[in-house]
């Protein structure tokens, strides 16, 4: 019923045990004299100190994550992390907002602030907040109270609510995602109980997107089918359909009664406009139609920690709202009960305060604007340098990371002799990027481009 | 003209807007026909495009939805804010109380927080396992800093969200590696528990545990069935307080329940939720888990700072798994991660960071336990007063005495569920259905009131 299942014979507790004393006895070096098959692992004899847990195998690193392990690992002065998707400011160091340190401080020295549990589905505020920063605060959904809005562990935690309501709840339980998409995704939607096909996204001739594919995919999913839709940003390529194509995929998949689900990461980020970011999401909500919306202040209010988002879904009706939010209830409380405080309320005191939320965008449009010009730098660099290819694409993407095109024998070409660290499918993260850096990196791709096939 | 009809089609497939202008537009095009358009469902439209002649029924597609019901221990909570009867008590939900029912923040907390804030420390993800000076100092904490345990690096502890979060990672763990094994819960225990075993798909089935004769713990009932389960059973047991019936196994009675897992090959699964806040004592609340550490048993540890630091929304707690080698808890790690990687990607820092904190320096360590005697010793006094009240007010002979021998938070007070009720409706006081009442909730002033209530209960109602 819930995901993957690790294929095990119906042995009993002992079985497994005893075979794996059998694997010790045939493999390894342990001293014979301790053995003892008879012995319980649990039994606490100084002896053979069997684990029940022997046949659990060590998991390899999150490759994402695991790209901060081994830069972290490096000594050497050069090295350059371009690997998970954090912000960082000019001179590379981590950015707390201003804003978000004066909401905490507020919160910290508010004396008449308590630490008790939230409700289930969250901070209400926050909530209500937050639906309309990605709905647009006049958006009829949310003046017909057809939204439920409850508070999740961030984008991966709405997502994964999202998806276990949907593979109880929905009468489909095949989720589209696009091709290539963020590295959770898969597991996320796996682990919830859906099953996962592709549509084409990415088109590695072009680096731009493969709209044909795309809408070919679509239009050959079973009806009702859900799809995944990467609001803006797109993680890892960067690559956004235009307004225009985005109708056209509108349009495609109500016409198929297929479900849209949002991964909105990035809302602010990508253009340096929040209801620039949103307009995808808002386009499907106008129309009076059903989707869900995963929303992360990971990103643009540099909350990462925190573990801050949402998860929103579009009702037909009040009512249909009401009986879903319920459900979802069910879907939490046996997974972590209800939400952390301290990131949502943060959220909520930037949000609902004219003053604070003015001062956050511009912050924000700093971040994105940093971000375009690293993208411009990068391109120069290279142009610069003569290396061969089209580089346009670096500024024609968008949003925290650039899809180079870089196969997997270069990106470890750039690790090993220039100590430069991406996920192994080329994608870099340009907010870890700074001018003084740039060279490096352009020196770096050129060597890759020029000397590794 | 095509591309008119192209976008009509599209206005026309895709809903019916409950504005009236719209449909107007629609209805020029092509019929539509209604019941009704505001609060209800459904809008039949044929499109009269070449493209697409398709009728489209605009019911939800989560129309089958049924409301579920609430949450049986925070719907208790709803109900109570939403009573205005001047004497109401709300001994529902286990969050501390002080003498004047107003939440407490700890003062370690509030200092900790400053600290945290006056250092601008950074909001950076955690890695997937959670903070690292938080997981050290846990476990410390849990076993004691020179325990073989954690000498020997033995466990495998993952920051989780709180207690729930931290036995469903535990479960999943379960589900993934011990397929088809089952978890032997108490009977009863925390409602959420089987919430937990379900979701995760681990199947279980409850252990005698609370013997309403004596009001105390049927130990013989609870030995039989451990001793029945099948080999390999996960059990779990509550490390101190029992959850919802404030009555623990005596250190006698743990040694025995010791000797039958291990006869039996079975694996310890604790639930440390108040640990220091039981007995106000940090050290004698994990003696349990001590014991079966010191046997050399592997085991499962989920432990929770929601009541004994008050840091409940902030959902900090963690999974301790002791294994026989430092190796194995290596794997045990990498594995737990790879089961937090999918559900909310790595946890919240605030919490750990403030665990951190007041756990790693000695001075707020030292207040914190003051503080933590000060909420144990409170809810003991009103243990007392509670007694004192009832053994006062009852002519009828019974004995009250398990008030005083229950511990913690909670006590199973023996009232049914009819007797529950009338404790709500007639006498506004709040409870959960199984007779639970949380001291925490309860103040020296209205011990006097509460013991009427129950009197009335138990002697009136049936």
């Amino acid at each position: 019923m819930h995901g993957v299942n690790v294929s095990q014979s119906s042995s009993s507790p002992a079985d497994r045990r005893l075979s794996a004393l059998v694997r010790h006895l045939e493999g390894s070096s342990m001293d014979s004299a301790n053995h003892s098959i008879a012995a319980a692992p649990t039994s606490g004899s100084t002896g053979a100190r069997i684990s029940v847990f022997d046949h659990v195998v060590r998991a390899p690193e999150d490759p994402i994550l695991g790209v901060t392990v081994a830069y972290n690992k490096d000594p050497s002065p050069a090295k350059l992390n371009l690997g998970v998707g954090a912000y960082r400011t000019e001179e590379g160091k981590p950015l707390v907002l201003n804003v978000v340190r004066r909401a905490e401080q507020m919160l910290v020295n508010d004396s008449s602030r308590v630490k008790e549990y939230l409700p289930i589905v969250g901070l209400a505020d926050f909530n209500k907040l937050s639906a309309k920063l990605i709905l647009g605060a006049d958006s009829p959904a949310i003046q017909e109270n057809r939204v439920t809005t409850v508070q999740c562990l961030s984008g991966t935690g709405s997502l994964r609510v999202g998806a276990e309501f949907l593979a109880r709840h929905y009468h489909q339980h095949t989720i589209y995602i696009p091709l290539p998409t963020w590295g959770n995704h898969t597991k996320v939607f796996g682990l919830a109980g859906l099953s996962v096909k592709t549509y084409r996204y990415y088109d590695p001739a072009t680096r731009g997107l493969n709209f044909e594919g795309l809408l070919e995919d679509l239009r050959s999913a079973p009806s009702g089918a859900i799809v995944l839709l990467h609001a803006c940003a797109h993680n890892p390529t960067g690559v956004d359909p235009t307004t225009h194509q985005w109708e056209q995929i509108r349009q495609l998949m109500r016409s198929k009664a297929l479900l849209p689900f949002f991964d909105s990461a990035y809302q602010g980020f990508a253009s340096g406009n929040l209801d620039a970011d949103a307009e995808s999401v808002r386009m499907f909500v106008r129309d009076g139609g059903e989707c869900l919306v995963a929303q992360s202040f990971a990103k643009n209010m540099g909350l990462y920690g925190e573990r801050v988002g949402a998860l929103s879904i579009v009702c037909r009706t009040a009512d249909v709202a009401g009986r879903v939010e319920s459900q979802l209830k069910l879907v939490i409380r046996p997974m972590y009960s209800n939400p952390p405080i301290h990131g949502a309320s943060i959220v909520s005191t930037i949000l609902k305060d004219r003053t604070m939320f003015q001062e956050w965008t511009i912050e924000l449009k700093a971040m994105a604007d940093r971000i375009i010009s690293m993208r411009q730098q990068l391109f120069d660099a290279l142009r610069g340098r003569g290396t061969p290819g089209d580089w346009s694409h670096i500024i024609k993407q968008i949003g925290m990371f650039t899809f180079t095109g870089l196969n997997s024998e270069q990106v470890a070409f750039m690790r090993n002799e220039y100590h430069i660290y991406m996920t192994s499918d080329g994608r870099i993260s340009m907010a870890g990027l700074s001018s003084r850096t740039v060279p490096h990196l352009a020196d770096a791709i050129h060597a890759a481009v020029t000397r590794v096939a | 003209m095509a591309s008119a009809i192209l976008s009509l089609t599209s206005a026309s497939i895709a809903t019916s807007r409950p504005l009236l202008d719209n449909l107007k537009v629609n209805s020029k095009f092509g019929s539509s026909s209604q019941t009704t358009f505001l609060g209800k469902d459904y809008i039949k439209t044929k499109s009269f495009t070449r493209t697409n002649m398709t009728v489209a029924v605009e019911v939800s597609r989560f129309n089958d939805i049924t409301m579920a019901p609430p949450d049986p221990i925070l719907g208790v909570s709803e109900a109570f804010k939403a009573d205005d009867h001047e004497m109401k008590l709300n001994l529902g939900v286990g969050a501390y109380r002080t003498e004047d029912l107003q939440p407490y923040v700890l003062n370690v907390v509030k200092k900790a927080e400053n600290l945290m804030l006056e250092r601008g420390d950074n909001k950076e993800y955690l890695p997937i396992e959670g903070l690292a000076a938080f997981n050290k100092v846990t476990a410390e904490l849990l076993f004691g800093a020179d325990n073989a345990v954690i000498q020997e690096q033995r466990v495998a502890t993952v920051q989780g969200l709180s207690g729930t979060g931290s036995l469903r990672l535990a479960a999943a763990l379960i589900e993934r590696y011990f397929p088809g094994s089952k978890v032997l819960i108490s009977s009863p225990t925390w409602g959420n528990h089987k919430n937990i075993f379900n979701d995760a798909g681990v199947p279980w089935s409850e252990y005698r545990y609370y013997d309403p004769k004596t009001v105390g713990l049927d130990f013989d009932g609870m030995i039989a069935d451990i001793k029945a389960a099948p080999e390999g059973t996960f059990v779990l047991l509550h490390g101190c307080a029992h959850n919802p019936t404030g009555i623990d196994p005596t250190p006698e009675q743990w040694e025995r329940i010791a000797d039958v897992i291990q006869e039996k090959s079975h694996i310890p699964f604790f639930d440390v939720a108040y640990q220091g806040f039981a007995s106000g004592s940090l050290d004698k609340d994990a003696s349990s888990v001590r014991l079966f550490a010191a046997r050399g048993m592997e085991l499962l540890i989920a432990q929770s700072y929601s009541k004994n630091l008050g840091l409940y929304a902030e959902r900090i707690g963690a999974i301790n798994v002791v294994c026989s080698s430092s190796e194995v808890a290596k794997r045990v790690k990498s594995q737990l991660k790879r089961i937090a990687r999918p559900m909310y990607s790595n946890p919240p820092i605030h919490g750990a960071r403030i665990v951190a904190n007041v756990v790693g320096n000695s001075d707020l360590f030292n207040e914190w336990k003051e503080e933590m005697e000060l909420m144990a010793g409170r809810i003991m006094s009103v243990r007392k007063k509670l007694y004192d009240s009832l053994s006062a007010k009852d002519n009828s002979g019974k004995d009250w005495s398990f008030i005083l021998k229950q511990i913690g938070m909670f006590s199973f007070t023996g009232l049914n569920k009819a007797q529950t009720e009338n404790m709500t409706s007639k006498w506004h006081v709040y409870m959960t259905k199984d007779g639970r009442i949380s001291l925490a909730g309860l103040s020296s002033a209205k011990c006097e009131y509460l013991a009427d209530a129950i009197i009335d209960s138990f002697h009136n109602v049936s």
